[in-house]
């Protein structure tokens, strides 16, 4: 089994934006990765490790579209536990959603891999449409917005638990496949892939990564590619020409009581 | 000519009223554009509704039905394939709805197929080919161009009215079309079942979070929800801890909301709570920290623990219904 997770590098979330020239300035940011892609890898890692044995059921590659010399979130993945790393060399300013997807699924077929596995969203630009899109291109079927995976290792399946408008559906989806992953994805007992105890309960949220991680992590091998490497034209029909400020929001007040507070909802707002 | 074509989902033969905000947003393109607007209706038998559908007519030219046993229930492969033949058919050169989680499931997959690009989370149609979405948990808006021929769309349905009835059209079928789950079986929906109105269609919701510290403690917001015939909201450390089921966390990652009014029970009010109900018309926030975010975002904020706030403010709503 191979499973491969994207890994997006992305300004800290946590940082306020910066606006200049009718863009946003990220030329100060600290970039970390998307919250999400930790939780895919967290996800691939759980599946991969038997708990309580040395065994391997599977092979993680994290791939990184960018730059080399932004590797670092490849890197972080790799010290987490992935076993090698795959960059595709490219500006991704110069890439839309179409084309990002076109790489990861070449990246998919020349390693024959079994399993994607993604984030559902990017924090930043919030597209949420590029595993869905990696799976139409390879014409494998996907389960988005998983909270839940269970992997079947006889019948090479999968069962996703999948967070959508109404609650909770239930997919089956034989391999190879796209997962997308949802937050819930790593609470402690979300993932089971039939070698670890089922009662085995992980400690929430992704992994840090160990010393002897972040050590072992500078001798995995990394494979560099190019897009044309892959057959993929590199271009971009998606242009972003104006980013503003959100109108913000008029100050409110805030009152002593419940009594007043009531006051306000029927007299002054009258929404009550 | 080229067509705007908006896909439909419905239930018990009828359109899904989340679907009619991507209606209205498809007919501001189609006027941009110059082109017509048509409806889709996807399903095993989507007869009854598209005439359902066709009699309101919504504006459109024409409400369009495809339908084929593996397209119940839903599936992404499938509805992909549907809509992928459906545009091939009918000449659409823009597709879309509302972004519902189907819709953000099967769209960027019949997109990537078709090779033409997506905008997703349109929050206003500048032009036929330039939209405003937000980011970064809509701390930006982004105006986003697309340069293509046939482009895909998802519209947040919070900021489009909803479509009103216009008149009938007429409905045309669609020739079947091979449309498959590749392998994938849906074995089944957990639905939260609950009497209230549908998180995104609510004119009051009622959301608590971390603070309210056990699932039981929301006895006393369900009072309150219930008061006002409103819907139960939560946080994501809420959800995450099992206070409530997950679809009820509002937020970047869960339902995006703008009611009437919307109380913060117990919520700090991180960015990514804010960016699911900063939209809505009048803010409560009730926390016992002065300084927690939310009263940033407030209309009204009462600094107080919910164990006082919540059943005094319960006991003056239900004296005011009985008199
Ligand atoms: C990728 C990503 C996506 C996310 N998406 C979402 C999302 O969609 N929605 C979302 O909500 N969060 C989301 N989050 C999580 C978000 O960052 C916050 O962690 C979360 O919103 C916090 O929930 P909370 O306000 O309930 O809890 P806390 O931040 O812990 O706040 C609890 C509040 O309760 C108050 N309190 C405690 N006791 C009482 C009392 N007795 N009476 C009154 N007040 C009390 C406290 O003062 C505090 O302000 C996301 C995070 C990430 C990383």
């Amino acid at each position: 089994m191979k499973i491969l997770v994207c890994v997006k590098r992305i300004p800290d979330p946590d940082e306020s934006l910066k606006f200049a020239g009718g863009g946003l300035d990220y030329s100060a940011s600290k970039w970390v990765p998307n919250a999400f892609d930790e939780y895919a890898i967290e996800t691939a890692l759980r599946l991969a490790e038997v708990v309580g044995g040395t065994q391997r059921l599977a092979e993680v590659i994290v791939l990184g579209i960018g730059p080399e010399s932004q590797r670092q979130q490849l890197t972080q993945f790799l010290a987490m536990g992935a076993d090698r790393g795959i960059i595709v060399d490219a500006d991704p300013d110069k890439l839309d959603t179409a084309t990002v997807s076109k790489l990861i699924a070449a990246v998919f077929k020349k390693e024959a891999a079994d399993l994607l596995i993604a984030g559902k969203l990017s924090q930043d630009n919030e597209g949420g449409q590029v595993p869905q899109r990696v799976a139409g291109l390879l014409d494998v079927p996907q389960a988005s917005f998983a909270a839940t995976v269970e992997w079947d290792q006889g019948a090479k399946a999968l069962t996703v638990g999948r967070e959508v408008d109404d609650g909770v559906e239930v997919k089956r989806v034989p391999l190879p496949a796209v997962v997308s992953v949802d937050l819930r994805i790593v609470l402690p007992k979300s993932v089971k892939n039939g070698s670890t105890p089922a009662t085995h309960a992980y400690q929430e949220g992704p992994r840090l990564a160990s010393l002897k991680g972040i050590t072992m992590a500078k001798r995995k091998p990394v494979a560099v590619l190019k897009p044309s490497d892959l057959g993929v034209a590199v271009g971009t029909n998606e242009q972003v020409v104006g980013v503003a400020a959100p109108p913000a929001r008029k100050a409110g007040q805030k009152v002593k009581t419940v009594e007043e507070l009531f006051e306000k909802l029927t007299k002054e707002a009258k929404v009550i | 000519m080229s067509k705007v074509l908006v896909i439909l989902e419905t239930a018990g033969g009828q359109i899904r009223p989340h679907c009619l905000p991507g209606i209205t947003c498809a007919a501001e393109i189609a006027r941009a554009t110059g082109k017509p607007l048509h409806l889709l209706v996807l399903g095993a038998q989507p007869d009854a509704a598209a005439q359902a559908i066709a009699a309101a007519g919504y504006g459109a030219a024409a409400v369009h039905t495809l339908a084929g046993p593996t397209l119940e229930p839903f599936t992404a492969e499938a509805w992909a394939d549907a809509i992928i033949h459906a545009a091939r058919t009918l000449g659409a050169s823009v597709i879309g709805g509302t972004a519902s989680s189907t819709l953000r499931d099967a769209l960027p997959r019949a997109a990537a197929v078709l090779d033409a690009p997506l905008v997703s989370e349109v929050v206003k149609v500048k032009s036929g080919d330039t939209f405003v979405r937000p980011i970064s948990a809509g701390r930006a808006l982004q105006d986003q161009k697309v340069n293509a021929g046939t482009f895909f769309f998802t519209a947040r349905g919070t900021e489009f009215e909803h479509a009103q009835p216009t008149g009938a059209v007429p409905v045309q079928a669609v020739a079947a079309a091979a449309a498959n789950t590749r392998g994938a079986v849906v074995q089944g929906v957990q639905k939260t079942e609950s009497s209230r109105p549908q998180l995104t269609e609510a004119k009051v919701i009622v959301s608590g979070g971390r603070g309210m510290r056990e699932g039981a403690n929301f006895k006393l917001l369900e009072q309150l929800t219930d008061l006002l015939g409103g819907a139960l909201g939560a946080s994501r450390a809420a959800t995450d801890a099992g206070m409530v089921p997950a679809d009820l966390q509002v937020g970047q990652t869960g339902k995006i909301v703008a009611p009437e009014l919307y109380f913060a029970v117990a919520i700090s009010g991180a960015i990514q709570h804010l960016a699911g109900m900063k939209g809505s018309k009048t803010i409560v926030a009730i926390n016992k920290d002065a300084e927690a975010p939310i009263f940033q975002v407030a209309d009204y904020g009462l600094v107080a623990k919910w164990e006082e706030a919540v059943p005094r403010l319960v006991e003056l709503i239900k004296a005011r219904k009985g008199a």
